[in-house]
């Protein structure tokens, strides 16, 4: 699993692209963590997820750890371009409920 | 026609995304629709990470997995049945009941969602799990094959 960020108008994006599962979920938790500390000053972060390729529940711990990694840094989180695989994970687990579909 | 396999891996978190692609690449003989293959995918990736996670915490030398997958495929060639057993030999369960609840997790402080069992039931069309204390785990699923495409079909020769 690989994450790119971008910033643009205050916004933090933060593209998750490969698959997440418990194995290769510490490292994309790293970095996504050094991009908290980095752009705490952003309105929101929003995690792109257009290029997961697979994830089980291990996606949900990362997305709701990092929504509150961010919640304290005073950053919103939101969601964005779900596979139809990933979204029926996150809609089952009411993941959206804390970080909105955009 | 029905067909089987057999695998036995080493209880590593390097086996997780084999284990699951080889059961989905076992399953292409059932001819399942791309959301039939993820589902069996997800499925299968939480039972393996459970049994790595859970059931051999302190992880050592000679922790195994074994997955057993049997597809039955109708003379139509349009369903099919595969029945998927996963074992581990590890710590077992205490309470099942507990465990297999939504959102309930031993490891809280890890980021552990709690929803790997949920995840297993609801992709799944049948699903139990034995356990033994010391002695270890073994989950059973079971997902039919080719509903949509036999809807389809009955809808298409109907119209």
């Amino acid at each position: 699993m690989k994450i790119y960020a971008s910033y643009a108008d205050s916004v933090l994006y933060i593209r998750l692209d490969g698959e997440m599962d418990e194995h290769n979920a510490a490292a994309a938790r790293r970095e996504a963590d050094k991009l908290a500390d980095g752009y705490a000053h952003s309105s929101r972060v929003i995690f792109d997820l257009k290029n997961v390729t697979f994830m089980d529940s291990t996606g949900i711990g990362f997305l709701i750890g990092r929504y509150k990694k961010f919640l304290r840094l005073g950053v919103p989180s939101y969601i964005t371009n779900p596979t139809p695989s990933t979204d029926k994970i996150l809609l089952m687990s009411g993941v959206y409920t804390l970080m909105p579909k955009v | 026609m029905n067909n089987y396999m057999k695998l036995e891996l080493a209880a590593i978190g390097e086996n997780e995304s084999f284990a699951r692609s080889a059961v989905a690449a076992f399953a292409l003989f059932l001819n399942p629709s791309l959301t039939e293959l993820s589902d069996i995918k997800t499925a299968v990736s939480e039972a393996v990470t459970n049994c790595i996670v859970h059931a051999y915490r302190q992880g050592k030398e000679g922790d195994k997995i074994v997955i057993e997958c049997r597809a039955c495929l109708c003379p139509d060639a349009l369903h099919g049945t595969l029945h998927i057993e996963i074992t581990d030999y590890g710590c077992g369960i205490d309470d099942l009941e507990r465990a297999i609840a939504p959102f309930y997790t031993t490891l809280g402080d890890e980021e552990r969602s709690g929803m790997g069992f949920t995840i297993m039931q609801t992709f799944m069309d049948d699903f139990s799990v034995e356990s033994e204390r010391g002695r270890g785990t073994k989950v059973k699923m079971v997902k039919k094959i080719g509903i949509e495409a036999a809807d389809e079909v009955e809808k298409r020769a109907n119209a």
